[in-house]
């Protein structure tokens, strides 16, 4: 039991931290860019893709054993697009001003190549209930990875965080920054505050071997 | 070994399992989404009618309910449900305010801005033959300068009464609205543009003109049709 738990617990992990689909595989960038102007907007793309990726991870998982190999990708396709209408119909019944914001970038999430990379790398080999929370940990980390670019856009952009004003009238909003190129800005400083964070953990690494 | 024995059966997958999987995926993934489109129905329905009713009580804001109307082609008007328009026709919504007396009339029109096609809805009063008031319904402006024309209270002014009278033989729009560049307005069909924001400010002109030019004279000889509420 116990030992199942923490494989668990590394495999939602996994798509967190480890194998984050944005800063580590750089992977789904187009939404990554185009819908991270405002933190509520990055949320809830964040949710809808983590939500169609536990769903269909997990019918991919239970259809595994009858799936033949010739069609499998056109069963994955079907089974994620099933999944993206039926929340492209949930955020509509929610709200059509978050369903205007994200535009076109629900649709476009049946070729995103983060559910579709999972579907056949984890979820076609393993059993359901680790699927899903493998899928879990990867929505997760894409939610992070959006999360950490709208909140950082919609501050510098628009002087806002979850549409509460932060600095009062005075602020002069920075606009590029809600801008296709902001994005760029704020993912190229993100993959940099990576970059150095795992460089300094190597050193440090070789330090104490050397020590040793 | 495993692995080849495995390529080896998958490789003689018999084409009749093939059409199994793929309709019992169908079949699986048909009935998930018909499951979703019922369950959100109602939800969506609402949604839209509010988001039209709000977007209508902005540029009327006298307004309470509202009624879908469309302007046919081949002149006069009728009223429609949630159901298609017809082909050619134009689709308007009277609103009225809380005593049922009609407040005005609110259109959608669309003109290329910068971006992409700026699609507002204007709100029109019969008594002034004027615009009385501008929401967007649609853009992709830039934002901090394309999008200034929903904050810009000196743009938003224009439309507070703009003329939109009709001409004597109610064919066409007495005077074309206009928008003209920032400063030079001097009369009342035109509208005054954001200095810097020149092209959305002409699109909202656009989008105003073509729109009533289509509609108004459609619907202001009939207008006795829309005074009572139905």
């Amino acid at each position: 039991m116990n030992v199942t738990t923490t494989r668990g617990w590394d495999e939602f992990m996994e798509g967190i931290w480890k194998q984050n689909p944005t800063f580590v595989m750089i992977l789904g960038m187009c939404p990554t860019l185009a819908v991270t102007v405002s933190a509520v907007n990055a949320l809830s793309m964040g949710i809808s893709t983590a939500l169609v990726l536990i769903a269909s991870c997990g019918l991919v998982s239970m259809m595994r054993n009858v799936t033949p190999k010739e069609v499998r990708i056109a069963v994955y396709i079907v089974i994620i697009a099933t999944f993206v209408t039926a929340v492209d119909y949930a955020i509509q019944a929610i709200s059509l001003a978050l369903y205007d914001a994200l535009g076109a970038f629900i649709q476009l999430i049946v070729v995103n190549c983060i559910i579709l990379g999972r579907a056949e790398a984890h979820a076609a080999k393993n059993p359901p209930i680790p699927a899903m929370v493998n899928a879990a940990g990867m929505g997760a980390g894409f939610t992070i990875g959006l999360l950490s670019l709208g909140v950082v856009r919609e501050i510098l952009g628009a002087g806002t965080l979850f549409g509460v004003s932060l600095f009062g009238a005075s602020f002069q909003p920075w606009v590029i920054m809600v801008l296709p190129p902001g994005g760029f800005f704020v993912l190229g400083s993100w993959l940099l505050f990576f970059a150095w964070l795992e460089r300094r953990k190597q050193r440090k690494l070789a330090e104490t071997a050397e020590n040793v | 070994m495993n692995a080849d024995l495995h390529q080896l059966a998958a490789q003689s997958t018999p084409t009749a399992a093939m059409i199994k999987t793929l309709g019992l995926v169908s079949a699986i993934c048909g009935l998930i989404i018909v499951g979703a489109y019922q369950l959100t129905f109602d939800a969506v329905a609402d949604n839209k009618r509010i988001a039209t009713e709000r977007a209508v009580f902005k540029v009327l804001p006298a307004a309470k309910s509202i009624a879908e109307f469309v302007a046919l082609p081949a002149g006069g008007m009728e009223k429609i449900g949630t159901g298609e328009t017809p082909a050619g026709a134009v689709k308007f919504f009277a609103a009225y305010d809380g005593d049922g007396k009609l407040a005005g009339i609110a259109a959608e029109g669309g003109a290329k801005g910068y971006a992409d096609t700026v699609r507002i809805m204007f709100g029109y009063q019969p008594e002034c033959q004027c615009v009385v008031g501008i929401g967007v319904v649609s853009m992709r402006e830039t934002p901090g300068i394309g999008d200034k024309i929903l904050t810009d209270k000196d743009f938003l002014a224009n439309f507070t009464e703009l003329d939109a009278k009709l001409n004597a033989e109610l064919k066409a729009l007495a005077n074309e609205v206009k928008t003209v560049k920032h400063g030079s307005k001097t009369n009342p069909w035109q509208i005054d543009a954001i200095s810097g924001a020149t092209i959305t400010s002409r699109a909202v002109g656009k989008a105003i003109n073509d729109s009533a030019q289509v509609l108004l004279p459609k619907i202001v000889p009939a207008l006795e049709q829309l005074k009572a509420k139905s």
